[in-house]
């Protein structure tokens, strides 16, 4: 019922005079100002917003867009039969023959103890010798040839040829000697290095060597956390939602439900953590630091906002909508299936894909369930043990060597790539479910 | 016929009221029908009979309950937390407020047309076609296309959209919207229409075209309606119900209540001294 009658004819308006005019002229000065000085509060927020998103993004790129590439030398290995071990190639060193091979055709003459070669040898990625062992057992009869072997070369040399250490720093502060940066300035005249796509950051998993170590163990093992976080979060909590707001009782008990639902969502993620330790590890004995537990405590944190966020998109549907629908003598479930949630759905889709972004990016209670620590190789399951995305760059940032740092940023990278491209999805689905009515 | 109609509420009998020359038998009746919302009463005892094949018009200032009527003869008050109805009214001689009566099979056989205009964000076609297929009332598509197209005819609406029927119903305009939800109700077949204010977001022209419609619909169903404008009560009604706070204060023939009501706040209403 609404009004339709309250309609008085408005009292004919006298002419103002002159003093109320002015009265009125300066009044409006004054809110003009104060309309224009809010437009440009929002514009300052707006531009230092800007700002401080441009210096971010910025320095993230420009510390990490050097571990995209990566440096790799090609040297002639010398397949002594003698050196080589044929029951296990991998244990032969072949660096040391790259080496020696090396300082041999420079016509450098080494000392007794081979320190020279040793040096030498620290250049080149043990990647070497795991490509040169391949080689031998593929082709058992390159033992005794010489052969091209094209391998990374170690971090710190990698990091001198990236020009991110200077010989103006004292020798005895740098972890390269001033011997080592002639070898790699002469390697570099010599031709023999080139700077090529490091393939290695996206198709390894975490290594203790930086120039072999990559993202793609803790990108699985974030997809595989996440997928379980969506099959659980996603229908439990848009479920209850529905319930809570369709069908349940308006009672003492709703509202102590819903005050408590609230409360949830801003409990700090790391007591989730500790539920999960307690819960998932501790008492049902599912394997520690897998996607399956990350997983169930991202969903367990996810559950409160996603139920608001849902909750919230289906008020938001015009009551008009259900009433049609009952009063046409459809039931609750076939007005709330039928008409409500497909209106509501794009609220609900971006209520679930942002509450799941929000997982990917979270670290705390990972480290309670022991998922931040260093995991090598790329997890095949989801009760494997398993890096994350932010839990890698966290470890990559507390590591001691220096090329990981670069790394962290690249790794920061491919996380907001990823949570871009679940944004986008997010806005692709609200478009495709938008109606208007 | 005996008539039943006349009860004031207030318990004040003004004389022998005339007899009515609506004759159709009473589809549904009220007695002492009060609604609550939580501590607050809406509705205060109302007793009215409502003929059959005839338009009840429902009038009265805002928030003097009669809409809040209209609502609990479809159970539209069940929707509502904290909503309580007392009384009886019965549809045929059944409490439609029996425990055993599913408030969706009484809704099909009451339909209902809100104030403003709710069609489902869907197509004209799916619209009108939302009713049979909940009901289960088609068995094939062919039959439901010509459910479709007899209700859409009905309304006065299929000339119109015949050749749009894929479309979205939201893109019809104000008048149209309230035709196909109207025709939407009737594609159920109801034997009860109820109008809460149908034409109060319409303009005179869309106005005109739907009061025509419900003369016509009055040949078939029962139509009740609620509506702030007394020339409309007067132009589309047989039968009048004014109420006034609460109360319903005096219920007769269209004319006679426009003519020669019996109650002075009924006079005072028409003749537009309050409200």
């Amino acid at each position: 019922m609404t009004d339709a009658a309250d309609m008085t004819p408005a009292a004919p308006v006298a002419a103002p005079s002159a003093p109320l005019r002015d009265r009125l002229a300066a009044g409006l000065k004054r809110r003009h100002a104060r309309e224009n000085r809010f437009r440009w509060y929002g514009r300052l927020a707006i531009i230092a917003a800007l700002a401080f998103l441009a210096l971010l993004m910025g320095r993230i790129v420009s510390q990490g867009y050097t571990a995209f590439y990566i440096h790799t030398a090609a040297v002639a290995v010398h397949l002594d039969p003698a050196k080589v071990d044929r029951g296990y190639p991998a244990g032969s060193n072949f660096e040391q023959m790259a080496a020696e091979q090396m300082l041999a055709r420079w016509g450098e003459t080494d000392d007794a103890a081979g320190t020279k070669a040793k040096a030498l040898r620290s250049l080149f990625s043990s990647e070497l010798k795991f490509r040169a062992a391949e080689m031998v057992t593929r082709q058992p009869g390159l033992i005794g040839e010489t052969v091209p072997v094209t391998a990374p070369l170690s971090d710190d040399a990698d990091l001198y040829l990236k020009g991110k250490i200077s010989r103006d720093v004292p020798s005895d502060q740098r972890r390269l000697s001033d011997q080592q940066l002639n070898w790699l300035d002469r390697m570099q005249a010599d031709g023999l290095v080139a700077s090529r796509f490091n393939s290695a950051l996206f198709l390894n998993g975490d290594s203790t060597e930086p120039e072999l170590a990559g993202v793609l163990g803790a990108v699985v093992g974030s997809a595989l956390m996440l997928l379980v976080t969506a099959l659980i979060a996603i229908p439990l909590g848009v479920g209850a939602a529905i319930y809570l707001e369709e069908f349940s009782p308006r009672n003492r008990i709703s509202e102590l439900i819903e005050v408590n639902i609230n409360n949830l969502a801003a409990v700090p993620s790391i007591v989730y953590g500790l539920l999960g330790l307690a819960l998932f590890i501790n008492w049902m004995h599912l394997p520690r630091a897998s996607p399956l537990v990350g997983g169930l405590v991202l969903a367990l944190m996810a559950l409160p906002t996603l139920i608001i966020a849902t909750r919230s998109s289906l008020k938001a549907v015009p009551p008009s909508i259900r009433e049609a629908a009952l009063a046409m003598g459809a039931s609750r479930t076939q007005a709330v299936f039928g008409h409500v949630l497909p209106l509501a759905m794009p609220g609900v889709m971006t209520g679930a894909i942002i509450s799941m972004a929000h997982a990917l990016g979270e670290t705390a209670p990972l480290l309670l369930i022991g998922m931040i620590s260093f995991v090598p190789g790329v997890p095949a399951a989801i009760d494997q043990p398993a890096g994350a995305l932010p839990s890698l760059i966290y470890i990559w940032e507390n590591a001691s060597e220096r090329a990981f740092h670069e790394r962290t940023a690249a790794a920061i990278m491919v996380l907001l790539a990823f949570m871009i491209l679940m944004n986008a999805a997010a806005i692709i689905l609200r478009r495709r479910f938008e109606r208007r009515w | 016929m005996t008539n039943r109609i006349y009860r004031a509420a207030d318990g004040v009998e003004a004389g022998a009221p005339p007899p009515s020359r609506v004759t159709t038998p009473v589809k549904i009746s009220a007695r002492d029908v009060s609604v609550f919302y939580g501590e607050k009463q809406a509705l205060f005892d109302v007793s009215l009979d409502i003929q059959d094949k005839t338009v009840t018009a429902l009038i009265g200032p805002s928030g003097c309950g009669k809409s809040t009527f209209l609502r609990t003869m479809n159970r539209m008050n069940d929707t509502i937390p904290d909503a309580r109805v007392t009384g009886r009214i019965d549809m045929d001689g059944e409490d439609v407020n029996a425990r055993a009566v599913d408030p969706v099979l009484l809704r099909a056989r009451v339909g209902m047309v809100f104030q403003r205009p709710n069609p489902f964000p869907k197509s004209i076609w799916e619209n009108v076609a939302y009713g049979p297929k909940i009901h289960g009332l088609t068995t094939s598509k062919s039959e439901l296309d010509d459910v479709v197209q007899n209700a859409l005819k009905r309304a006065g609406l299929w000339d119109e959209v015949a050749d749009r029927l894929g479309q979205s119903a939201t893109g019809l305009s104000g008048g149209q919207q309230q035709r196909l939800v109207i025709a939407r109700a009737i594609a159920v077949n109801p034997e009860v229409i109820l109008m809460d204010e149908p034409c109060s977001a319409l303009d005179p022209i869309a106005t005109a075209r739907i009061e025509e419609l419900i003369d016509e619909l009055r040949e078939r169903f029962c139509i009740v309606i609620v509506t702030h404008s007394m020339a409309q009560a007067a132009r589309v009604s047989q039968r009048t119900a004014f109420f006034h706070m609460g109360r319903l204060v005096e219920a007769g023939d269209t004319e006679e209540i426009f003519t020669n009501p019996r109650e002075r706040r009924t006079l005072d209403y028409i003749t537009g001294r309050f409200g």
